[in-house]
């Protein structure tokens, strides 16, 4: 375990520094015009940096706990539904016109987050079944795109309309140091949920009865798991927007250099996360694309829907 | 120590069952579907909860322990066993030391590296479950399950998907097992399996304990008779008997 992760760290401290460099405005590292150099590197490219890793990071590390916790390689964070309930606390915010403030919409998504994590816990909580659990995620994911679709045929202004479809696309774009304060520490205290669900996810391997024959309470799994997936992911959504496909790749990717138990893979998944949206932000920044910049969220679903079918296929071979 | 039922009942699948499983036996549970088989070995280990009665270890009632002392004493076997991921067997075989979370690492290899010598799984130690035989990867689950080291080992159905040799050769190592001390109880559906190999069998139909003695007793053609609705006889020897029904 301890190479994917040496691996994933150089890949990480090599992309970071390259990523400053990059971008419409190219920064030679060797001469560069200081004055605007210093704003682009401090002001913009290194918060949208750090955002990028932390963002890949909870989404990484919530995409294998969810894979270990369904026994399922094609499950994704998504079927939980706290990102769509993040997603409508960040449209209800743009819709009310409370946006403009500063903190609001991550406020609001956080909110959001929070209370698709209560309605889980509420529903289905109380038995610890798996079943019931991603049932009630898909209710609540549902819900939530339904009345962000309702709040979007609403919309009070053409504006606010525009303005609320561009944000679900997910992008790190005029992202500022406030929003790295705001995901940092919940998505840190997420990862140290997830961390500890590990053992638990190992035992689950077995199925269900023996996981619990060996001590696993479900409970207690099924809170780590809310508590864990809702603030990386929360978090995530609150300061970018709906960025999918990446809690589905890559623990994926990151599966074959481990011994492939879950716990394995949580912290390897977190940093291929966080290299992953680093180099997507980058490409994104650097493809000449008449009218701005492609959305990172646009670039991953681009990425991710192949990925998903290769799997897919991949899978029916196996079944076959 | 002993792992007692008294007088458990749950809904409609177990009314009223006393049974007392004693260490160094293997003890055989059979009966027809739906008898109540599975619910009443879920119980003993304490996955299920009764809705009356109690299960004991020793002189705590299971439902007292905490879950990892009881995952320490009682090791379980499910029906069906999976393997959600493609693990080594090392790394299957060591799932076993989960509920001893703090004991030292050098306890936890000699544990993982004994259960797998007694199962004869060195060869495959780093084999990836996908590529064991249906026979091969029931021993692994089995280590697993030893990995643990502990005082029970309860299996439901364990020779079901395995053919007569890997059948054979597993009920030997189950026998192993109680040799050295350990209390066995496995759910078995093969009548022939259960009295040539267990100590002793706990007969159920519809919920309750219709027999509990030694296989001769407990299985005895009249009691298959009115327990299953078959009439059979008992062929062979005692240790390599065979069911004929007419």
């Amino acid at each position: 375990m301890i190479r994917p992760i040496s691996l994933l760290l150089i890949g990480l401290a090599t992309a970071l520094p390259l990523s400053l460099l990059a971008g419409r405005v190219w920064i030679d590292p060797v001469a560069p015009e200081t004055q605007a150099a210093t704003v682009i590197l401090m002001e913009l490219r290194l918060p949208r940096a750090f955002l990028a890793i932390i963002v890949g990071a909870g989404l990484g590390s919530a995409g294998a706990a969810m894979q270990g916790y369904l026994r399922n390689p094609l499950a994704d964070p998504g079927l939980f539904g706290i990102a769509p309930g993040a997603a409508l606390g960040a449209v209800l915010s743009m819709w009310t016109g409370y946006a403009v403030a500063a903190y609001v919409l991550p406020l609001f998504a956080l909110i959001g987050a929070g209370g698709a994590m209560a309605l889980l816990a509420l529903i289905a909580g109380r038995t610890g079944g798996i079943a019931l659990f991603t049932l009630a995620g898909l209710m609540i994911a549902s819900l939530s795109g339904a009345l962000m679709s309702l709040a979007i045929s609403l919309a009070p202004t053409p504006f606010a309309m525009s303005e609320i479809v561009t944000w679900l696309m997910g992008a790190l774009v005029d992202r500022s140091w406030r929003d790295v304060w705001i995901a940092a520490p919940l998505t840190l205290i997420g990862l140290g949920f997830l961390y500890a669900a590990g053992r638990s996810l190992d035992a689950l391997t077995l199925g269900e009865a023996a996981a619990r024959s060996l001590g696993v309470d479900p409970r207690r799994l099924q809170w780590l798991l809310i508590a864990g997936v809702g603030l990386t992911v929360g978090a995530g959504v609150a300061v970018a927007g709906i960025i999918g496909f990446v809690g589905l790749i890559v623990p994926h990717l990151v599966r074959p250099l481990t011994d492939r138990r879950p716990s394995s893979l949580i912290v390897p998944s977190a940093l291929a996360g966080a290299l992953l949206l680093l180099v997507a932000d980058v490409a994104c920044r650097i493809l000449p694309l008449a009218g701005g910049e492609l959305r990172l969220g646009i670039a991953l679903s681009l990425i991710g829907a192949p990925f998903f079918l290769h799997l897919l296929l991949k899978m029916r071979k196996g079944l076959a | 120590m002993m792992l007692s039922a008294q007088d458990i009942a749950l809904g409609e699948r177990l009314a009223g069952v006393t049974a007392t499983i004693r260490p160094g036996e293997v003890t055989a549970i059979c009966g027809p579907n739906g008898a109540g088989k599975s619910t009443l070995l879920s119980c003993l280990a304490g996955l299920l909860a009764p809705e009356s009665g109690e299960v004991t270890l020793g002189s705590a009632t299971l439902s007292s322990l905490p879950a990892a002392h009881r995952a320490r004493a009682i090791g379980y076997l499910p029906q069906s066993p999976e393997v959600a991921w493609d693990v080594s067997v090392e790394a299957l075989v060591s799932l076993g030391r989960l509920p001893w979370k703090g004991a030292p690492a050098s306890e936890a290899q000699d544990a993982i590296d004994s259960a797998i010598a007694a199962l004869d799984l060195d060869d495959f130690r780093h084999r990836p479950v996908s590529r064991l035989s249906g026979g091969e990867k029931a021993r692994a689950l089995m280590a697993r399950v030893l990995a643990t080291r502990p005082q029970w080992l309860l299996a439901d159905e364990p020779l079901a998907n395995l053919d007569l040799a890997h059948a054979a050769a597993l009920v030997a190592r189950f026998r192993e097992q109680a040799a050295q001390g350990r209390g066995v109880v496995l759910v078995l559906h093969d009548l022939a399996s259960a009295m040539n190999h267990a100590d002793r069998v706990l007969v159920l139909d519809r919920g309750t304990l219709a027999a509990d003695g030694r296989p001769q007793e407990a299985l005895s053609e009249e009691i298959i008779a009115r327990v299953w609705g078959v009439n059979a006889r008992w062929l062979g020897r005692a240790g390599e008997m065979a069911l004929s029904i007419s």
